[in-house]
Order: C-alpha cells, then sequence, then structure tokens
C-alpha cells in the first residue's frame, strides 16, 4: 500500500511573527494535514495559523549553489544601516 | 414519571438536588467516553491518529472534571456530603452513573470508535451550545469552553466518517456496520425526562427534543458525503425514561469502571 | 539512552589520511560546529548510521507508550489520568518528529517501521520490562525519562540539522515528564504503608535497567568513537550513566528510598558516587528479545499497524477519489471552453 504522502508544516505563532517551519508529518490530504498538524504541532498554544505544503511540491535550492546565491550579498555591505556612520550630534536616525 | 416544577418558592435544597443529578449527567459520558479513548493509546492506525484522538480524549476528560468538581460542590450545598471529582468518578457504582449508553460501548474497529464518536459529537456540540445560555453562570461557562472543543471534534469525526464511508470497499462496510449498531443509541439523546424538563423550564437546562431536526441534518449530510445511512430506527434504547441518563446501563459499563475504579477501590484511604 | 547501540559499520575511527576530499570537506565543518544539512554531501556510513539511531530513538518513544498506556485506563485520579495521557501523547509526537528527521536521510517511515516490525531494528531495552504498579509509572517518569533527558540535551547540539531541532523540540517539551514522575514517587513515598512498599518495589525493579539504558561501557562500545567525531554522540555511555547516578541517588534519598545497590558510595576523591557493576548479560539478553516483555511489546506495534491498515487505505483511497473528481471537473470546464 502506498505510504501516506509527507507534508511539511509551517506555523504562525501568536506572537505576529512569520509563518515557520516546525516539522512535516504525514496525511492522505490537505484537510487531514491540517488537522493533524493542530493535534501534533500546536499542543501548547504554539500557534494561530498554520499552513501545510506537499514535502513533494517543496523546491529547495541545493547547497552546490551556495556560493553562487548567497556570496554575491556578502560584498553589497552598504545595504546594512550600520555602513553609514552618523555624527553623534544626529539624532533619531 | 413524576413530573416536577422547580418554584422560585422551592427551598434551594430541592433545587440543588436535581443540579446535582443534572450535572452528573453532564459529566459522566464525556468522563466514560474519554476512558474508552484511553484505551486507545498507542494501538492507533497511526501514529498521527493517536496524537489526535488523544487530543480529543483529553478534551473530553478535562471537561469530564470540571462538571463533576461543581457537581461536587452543588451536592455540598444539599446533603452532608460533597464529594469531588475524583470520589465521584472512583466511588460510584454502574448504577448511579449517568452517561449516555451511546458513550459506554466498546471501541470494536476504527470505524466503530470513530461512528460512536460522530453520533456523539454532533449531538455534543449542540448540548453544549444550548448550555452557553444557561442561567446558571457555572454552568454556561463549562458549556462555553467545551462547545468550542467538540465543534472542533464534531468536524474531525465528519472528517473520519467521509473517509472511511467513501474510502475503500473495505471500509465502507466496516462503517455502515458501525452505524447499525449504533443507530439504537441515538434517540436517548433527545429524550427529555422530568428532571431535564424541570432544568429547561428554569432556565438552566434545555429541551433535549430540540436538537433532534439539527442533529439530524447534520449527521445525514456527513453521511450522504460519506456514502452511508443511518438505520431505520425501529425502537431506541433508553427509551421510556429507562436509559443511561437515568442510570440503567449495559453489560459493558461494569467492566469498564471496573477496570478504571480498582486502584480506588483496592485502596480507598490513599492519597495518590 | 533511547538509542543503545548504535552500530556505524566501521571497524574504527576514520582519520583524516582514509578520506577522500570531499569526506575531508565534510569533517571539518563537523569539528567547526557546522550542521550538516539534508541535502548537503554526507559520507554513507555517516547517513546510515544517523538512520539507526534517529530510527531506534523513534522506535524507542513509539514503543515506550506502551509499558506507561497499561496505566492509562487504571489511573488513580482524573488528573493524574490527564497528565498520563498528555505524557504519553508527547511521546508519539516524539516517536513523529524522530521518524521525520530520519525520513531526511531517505528512508520512508513504512521502510522504519517494517524493520521494527520484522525485529531488524532496536527500542530501548529499558520498554521490554513490565509496569506492574502505580509506582512504576512514576518510576518511569522519574527515572527513564531523566536518563532520557540527560542523554538528550547534549544531543541538541549534535551534527545533523534535522536531528538536532527535533532534539530541541522534545527537551523542551519533555521537561515536564520527569517532575511528573517524581511527583508521583513523592506521593507514593508519603502515602500508606502499601503505596510506599509499592515504590520501593518499583525502585527496586527499575534501578538497574535504568543504568543499562546508557548502553554498554565504553571500554566495550566499539562504535563510540567514530560516533563522537561525527557528533552524533556528544558524551560517552559512562559519563553520562555516572552523570545519571549523581543526579538521582540524592532524589531518591529524599524520597525515604534506597537504591538496590549495596556497592553504592559516595566517593570524596572523586567526588561521585560508586556503584556497583551492572549486569551485562541480563542487558545483552534483553536487547536480543529475551526481556520479559519484548514479545508481547512488538507484538502490540504489529497488532495496532496490522490492525489499522484498512484505516490508512481508505484515507488514500478517499483522497486519490477526490483527486481524480477534481481532475475530471478540471478537464470538463477545458472541454466546455473549447466547444463553446
Amino acid at each position: 500500500m502506498t505510504e501516506w504522502p509527507l507534508w511539511e508544516v509551517f506555523i504562525r505563532s501568536q506572537h505576529g511573527l512569520a509563518h515557520k517551519h516546525v516539522g512535516s508529518l504525514h496525511a492522505p490530504d490537505a484537510e487531514l494535514a491540517i488537522r493533524n498538524a493542530r493535534d501534533v504541532y500546536t499542543r501548547r498554544n504554539e500557534g494561530i495559523s498554520i499552513w501545510v505544503v506537499r514535502s513533494a511540491d517543496v523546491v529547495a535550492s541545493s547547497p552546490g549553489d551556495k556560493e553562487a546565491l548567497f556570496e554575491p550579498a556578502n560584498s553589497k555591505v552598504y545595504r546594512h544601516p550600520t555602513f553609514f556612520p552618523m555624527p553623534d550630534e544626529v539624532k533619531h536616525i | 414519571m413524576t413530573e416536577f416544577v422547580l418554584h422560585a418558592s422551592m427551598p434551594k435544597i430541592v433545587t440543588d438536588l436535581i443540579l446535582f443529578e443534572y450535572l452528573l449527567r453532564l459529566g459522566d459520558s464525556p468522563l466514560i467516553l474519554a476512558q474508552r479513548l484511553g484505551e486507545w493509546v498507542g494501538k492507533g492506525p497511526i501514529v498521527e491518529e493517536d496524537l489526535a484522538l488523544t487530543n480529543v480524549g483529553l478534551d473530553l476528560l478535562g471537561q469530564a472534571r470540571m462538571w463533576l468538581a461543581y457537581a461536587g460542590e452543588v451536592e455540598a450545598r444539599c446533603s452532608p456530603r460533597g464529594r469531588d471529582e475524583d470520589a465521584l468518578a472512583f466511588h460510584r457504582d454502574a448504577g448511579a452513573f449517568r452517561n449516555l449508553l451511546l458513550v459506554e460501548q466498546p471501541n470494536g474497529n476504527y470505524a466503530d470508535t470513530m461512528t460512536r464518536q460522530f453520533l456523539f459529537d454532533a449531538w455534543h456540540v449542540r448540548a453544549l451550545q444550548a448550555l452557553t445560555r444557561s442561567c446558571d453562570p457555572r454552568v454556561a461557562e463549562i458549556a462555553a469552553k467545551g462547545a468550542k472543543e467538540a465543534s472542533y471534534h464534531v468536524e474531525r469525526s465528519g472528517d473520519w466518517m467521509i473517509r472511511l464511508g467513501d474510502g475503500t470497499d473495505e471500509s465502507h462496510a466496516k462503517t455502515q456496520s458501525a452505524l447499525d449498531n449504533l443507530g439504537m443509541y441515538t434517540g436517548e439523546m433527545f429524550a427529555s425526562d422530568a428532571i431535564d424538563a424541570a432544568l429547561a423550564d428554569a432556565g438552566i437546562g434545555f429541551d433535549h427534543a430540540v436538537l433532534l431536526a439539527p442533529w439530524r441534518e447534520h449527521v445525514d449530510a456527513v453521511l450522504e458525503e460519506a456514502t452511508l445511512a443511518l438505520p431505520a430506527a425501529e425502537w431506541m434504547q433508553g427509551s421510556g425514561g429507562r436509559g443511561g441518563r437515568q442510570g440503567v446501563h449495559g453489560e459493558h459499563l461494569g467492566h469498564l469502571l471496573a477496570e478504571m475504579q480498582y486502584l480506588q477501590r483496592a485502596y480507598p484511604d490513599s492519597q495518590w | 539512552m533511547y538509542a543503545q547501540m548504535v552500530d556505524t559499520g566501521l571497524k574504527e575511527v576514520r582519520t583524516a589520511d582514509d578520506m577522500p576530499p570531499e569526506e575531508r570537506a565534510f569533517q571539518a565543518r563537523i569539528d567547526a560546529d557546522i550542521k550538516i544539512e539534508p541535502k548537503d554531501w554526507m559520507p554513507e556510513a555517516y547517513r546510515r548510521t544517523l538512520i539507526r539511531q534517529i530510527s531506534q530513538h523513534a522506535h524507542s518513544e513509539i514503543v515506550g507508550m506502551l509499558p506507561e498506556g497499561n496505566w492509562v485506563t487504571r489511573a488513580p485520579t482524573l488528573k493524574r489520568k490527564a497528565i498520563l495521557m498528555a505524557k504519553i501523547q508527547d511521546e508519539a509526537g516524539h516517536g513523529l518528529y524522530l521518524y521525520s528527521a530520519a525520513e531526511t536521510l531517505g528512508i520512508s517511515r513504512d521502510q522504519m517501521l517494517a524493520d521494527l516490525h520484522a525485529g531488524r531494528a532496536k527500542y530501548s531495552s529499558i520498554f521490554n520490562y513490565p509496569t506492574l504498579t502505580w509506582a512504576d509509572i512514576g518510576t518511569i517518569g522519574w527515572l527513564v525519562d531523566g536518563a532520557a533527558i540527560m542523554n538528550q540535551i547534549p544531543l541538541c547540539r549534535c551534527s545533523y540539522g534535522p536531528y538536532a531541532r527535533a532534539m530541541v523540540r522534545i527537551c523542551k517539551e519533555e521537561s515536564f515528564h520527569q517532575r511528573q514522575g517524581y511527583d508521583i514517587m513523592l506521593a507514593m513515598s508519603r502515602g500508606t504503608d502499601e503505596q510506599q512498599a509499592m515504590a520501593k518495589d518499583a525502585l527496586a525493579r527499575w534501578w538497574w535497567p535504568s543504568l543499562m539504558m546508557f548502553g554498554p561501557s565504553d571500554a566495550a562500545s566499539v562504535h563510540s568513537g567514530q560516533s563522537a567525531a561525527w557528533k552524533i554522540k556528544l558524551l560517552s555511555n559512562d559519563e553520562l550513566r555516572q552523570r545519571f547516578v549523581d543526579q538521582t541517588v540524592p532524589q531518591a534519598d529524599f524520597l525515604g528510598l534506597t537504591v538496590p545497590d549495596p556497592a553504592l558510595r559516595w566517593n570524596d576523591e572523586t567526588g561521585h558516587y560508586d556503584f556497583g557493576a551492572i549486569d551485562w548479560s541480563e542487558f545483552h539478553n534483553v536487547i536480543k528479545g529475551n526481556g520479559p516483555c519484548n514479545r508481547d511489546r512488538l507484538q502490540a506495534r504489529v497488532n495496532a499497524w496490522d490492525e489499522g491498515a484498512w484505516v490508512r487505505e481508505a484515507a488514500m483511497a478517499h483522497a486519490e477519489k477526490r483527486a481524480a473528481g477534481a481532475a475530471r471537473a478540471v478537464a470538463s470546464i477545458q472541454q466546455q471552453g473549447r466547444t463553446a
């Protein structure tokens, strides 16, 4: 018999942060995946919103591409506020 | 059956005695069903279901504890003894239990368990919603908490009825057979006896009969999608005011209690 | 420890000279405490060892539900019943997290369960002992969960990302388990003579099997070195066992219970308790399948799985029907679009 498909579970916590990956589970369909996610991953009031995605549908970056994907960002330090020293006299900026 | 009406002029002790009885009815059904669900722990068809079913059991056990704790307080007002939740759960014999016959039925297979759950949940959520309008603030408060839980329970058990009914031939046959076996225990949920009527009149309880039509509509809609049907009711168990809510039970309850109560019975003077 | 004897498939610890360049890079990342993630290159032996270790751990959680489940229906108070149900439910959750972590290594949960059911996979020896009285439930929480937590906290830092993250979640949830066990023991040891006798008897039966949970002595463990190099084992069996004894003996004293080891005494010089020799023949027999409950435990798992097969099949069949129905609906709308 075919195994129930695997789903990735994302929960948004009560503090209003973005949905965060919390783990995975097996379920036959999306409805039961949501219900199972509720029963598995929110037993201690961890969340107020659930997303489930079939694991097979997740497209992930490949570790081999890490340099090409992420290193270019290293050279763009001007994106960070600390790149711009401000005179001490200037406040609230 | 004797009819009685609660009057403001009645001594409080009489209304409390009736309220006590009523609270046992509210608490014993979730207690016994939670005990049944506890039998499934570690034996579910898949680990996700083990977690989910235990959640339902925990909700029901929590509700039972609130009803029985309140029952004990009311008992203390109207009799020399006010038993706590454990004295009520562990030191009453079967004849003193007031749960529905439906919930004492054995677990059977997963279709039997889910069918029992769905038929109960679809009633329970409506009963609790009705009780949120109770003029007794404690009753309303406990019911409000329970109603939220029960509305999740009935969605979950309904989902499973659809999957089992409209799944494979085997699952369909097992689930229809469960309905055929359990259907005759549903009538009791909609019968009001003198105690129910008196408390409905007093604004504490509700008229059970009014739940039948919406329950039936809900159950039929789910069963239709599940390609299942309730059996034609010829005779309902527990009719005529001689059912579980009046303390007249089947053979299964005694065994359930023997197991549940064994430690308290064997070592009655112990703190655990 | 929930994974007691994990075979690395290797005879000796790999040195840098043995390693091809990619393995050297892999080991360098581990040495630098960088987590290994599912899609990263890893040596086959690391992958296989982790699958064995994580699945043993997962099986232990799932089989571990049974000895405690034995008392759910007989818990002495409603509050204790609720706590026990919640605790066992947590164990189901922990099994699930761990199976998921192992699945990232390219094995299905069904395959892991098939290995368990066929007796090819192990689980902790501790769950092959019976729970005979309510005090056993207290003792399991106190000793067995205590030993498990001791093992699991270092594993939160292990080298494999999904395993480490599962451990963090498990440790967070498990913190109440040991306390609820000790709380039961407090009530029993302050209770009637009969309750005190149950508490004493439970400690006598569970003490040695609890020490065996940490696995064979380091001297006898051939795979520990490699597992340590891979950072999937962060403290040695004997270290963890000593910590457990040092932590637990004063707790037993507080309960007024005697640890059943005549050789147990505080050693001022080492700053640790000395304790007697463990009966390793019992341990190896229980691992081999000869414990008092091995057959019952495995049979219970096999029955649950087999009896649940039609339920799992039904849910899949329904999902497929619905997916097919949806596909038909889309096709018919497209058809109408074309003919219109």
